[in-house]
């Protein structure tokens, strides 16, 4: 299977701080691939970097053997119409009704005539499972219908690759199993790339082909399911079994620490 | 000794650093509005007409109560206060001239501007702030959609258009205002004072008050747009960057002002 992206050397600061430590990958075309890992480890900054938002301190990201990390704005356009991407919050625009907000990127990308682009929209919100709310104001929807407009909207200009930053976050687990079992439709249906960046291991057993798992910045496991539920890495077992922290300082540290020394 | 530099330096050099990217930041702003409502439509990228009519509604149409309100009683109160001076000559008619240039020349775009400050300024900020909160300018830019062309040069084109139109209006009610006083009160004869107005005022006057407006409703835009870009964080931060574009617009708009007066005084 060819590879859909490809991540070499990825290093990335935010202020001082370094945050991604030369992070070296690649995706796979075709596949769910999730990217795994603990909260604050980088992984929503390495979505950010895989879809062109941030340019990253040091590194290529391959997209499609064309580095992304060297594109001027138009060329980087280009190759974000074969992306669709689902944020975390949804971020669907407040002040435009789900139709309109389903349909913008065909009216901004396209000349389809308005009744085209209607019935399209209808079309994905179908897929989705929100037909008859086209009338709806982003505010109207619960959490769950939100993740599916937004999913619609990322799905409007039939992108190769799909993005998702913590699809199941804030959601309950009937809506998150909802949701997870759109994803694993969608890849069925249109053999899509997914890339699915969470930390939730219910929806990574359901929907992961692969995965990637971060940890402080770095990568410490890529392989499959399997491989990753038998590794003996303490922090992979320490994630999988939902273990707490082990407290890293002795009692003296402590009392230094909180004496300011 | 050397440790006391050291904090001095190291503080000047920080806020160096952070007025440095103050000015990066505003500039690459300016830039962008300026390529995205002038060069880029040139270029065969319309501006969305659609939205910028639906921004003149909203920033333009819905205030003029309000201007209308507030110009009214300026009008008034710049009589009462001129004739408080012109009565102890008796040069009482004089009233409106000082009315009619005063209210074209200054008083009526700087009004309108600082309540534009107050409603537009710091909805803007408010809004694009408030989208950067929730990635909804992450998205458009992952849509391939330029945030300042989509958001931005609407407002700029409404702004362009509609402070100086309520200008023109806000001109208009003051004048009232200062005839309705000075025809009640004052006991000035109604035609001699629309006579006077007529004789006092020149195009110039209210074509300089017009050009401020238009200089105005860039600058109100543009802090706006700034702030609303530089939120990072979540609502409490939306709030403060509110509260700077309504302060930091009314005191650019003075600045302009005096600038674009003194420019008058000796060019025209």
């Amino acid at each position: 299977m060819e590879n859909a992206i490809e991540v070499a050397g990825l290093v990335t600061h935010y202020g001082e701080r370094e945050i991604l430590k030369n992070i070296s990958f690649s995706i796979a075309g075709g596949m769910t691939t999730v990217i795994l890992g603990g909260s604050g480890c980088g992984k929503s900054t390495l979505l950010k970097h895989l879809i062109g938002l941030l340019k990253p301190t040091g590194g290529h990201i391959l997209f499609q053997g064309k580095d992304i990390t060297v594109m001027d704005e138009d060329e980087l356009n280009e190759v974000r119409r074969k992306m669709g991407i689902l944020f975390q919050g949804s971020a669907l625009l407040n002040s435009m009704t789900v139709l309109d907000n389903v349909a913008l990127p065909m009216r901004e990308h396209t000349k389809l005539k308005d009744s085209t682009i209607q019935i399209m929209v209808r079309m994905k919100l179908d897929l989705v499972g929100l037909s008859g709310f086209e009338g709806f104001y982003p505010s109207q929807l619960s959490g769950g219908m939100k993740k599916r407009a937004g999913l619609a909207r990322a799905l409007a200009l039939d992108p190769e690759m799909l993005f998702f930053d913590e699809p199941s976050a804030g959601l309950d687990p009937v809506t998150a199993a909802g949701l997870d079992e759109l994803i694993v439709k969608l890849k069925k249906v249109f053999k899509m790339t997914i890339v699915v960046v969470t930390h939730e291991l219910p929806s990574v057993f359901t929907i992961a082909d692969y995965v990637i798992m971060l940890d402080a910045g770095r990568v410490i496991f890529c392989g499959t399911l399997d491989g990753l539920k038998a590794s003996d890495n303490p922090r992979i077992r320490m994630f999988l079994e939902r273990q707490p922290e082990q407290e890293s300082y002795s009692p003296d540290d402590y009392f230094r620490i909180i004496a300011g020394e | 000794m050397s440790s006391i530099a050291e904090t001095l330096f190291g503080f000047i050099g920080r806020k160096a650093g952070t007025a440095l990217k103050g000015i990066h930041d505003a500039s690459k702003i300016i830039n962008d509005i300026f390529y995205w409502s002038v060069l880029s439509p040139l270029k065969g990228k319309p501006v969305r007409f659609r939205a910028g009519v639906y921004e003149m509604v909203k920033a333009g149409y819905n205030s003029v109560p309000i201007v209308a309100v507030i110009s009214f009683f300026i009008g008034i109160i710049l009589a009462f206060q001129s004739a408080y001076q012109l009565k102890r000559v008796g040069a009482l008619i004089y009233v409106a001239n000082l009315v009619g240039v005063s209210i074209t020349r200054e008083l009526g775009p700087i009004m309108t501007a600082i309540i534009f400050s107050g409603r537009s300024g710091s909805a803007f900020a408010a809004e694009i702030g408030s989208m950067k909160a929730a990635e909804e300018v992450d998205a458009l830019v992952s849509m391939g959609i330029n945030p300042v062309r989509f958001i931005v040069v609407p407002k700029l084109l409404a702004l362009m258009v509609m402070l100086p139109a309520l200008t023109v209006f806000s001109d208009f009610m003051g004048i009232l205002g200062g005839f309705v006083l000075s025809v009640t009160v004052l006991e000035i004869h109604p035609m001699s004072y629309i006579q006077q107005t007529i004789n006092a005022l020149l195009v110039k006057d209210v074509m300089t008050g017009l050009v401020k407006a238009l200089a105005f409703g860039v600058v109100i835009t543009v802090v706006g747009a700034y702030q609303g870009f530089r939120v990072k964080g979540g609502a409490e931060e939306v709030g403060r960057r509110t509260t700077s574009a309504v302060v930091a617009s009314i005191f650019l708009v003075i600045v302009f002002d005096l600038f674009f007066t003194a420019l008058f005084y000796y060019f025209t």
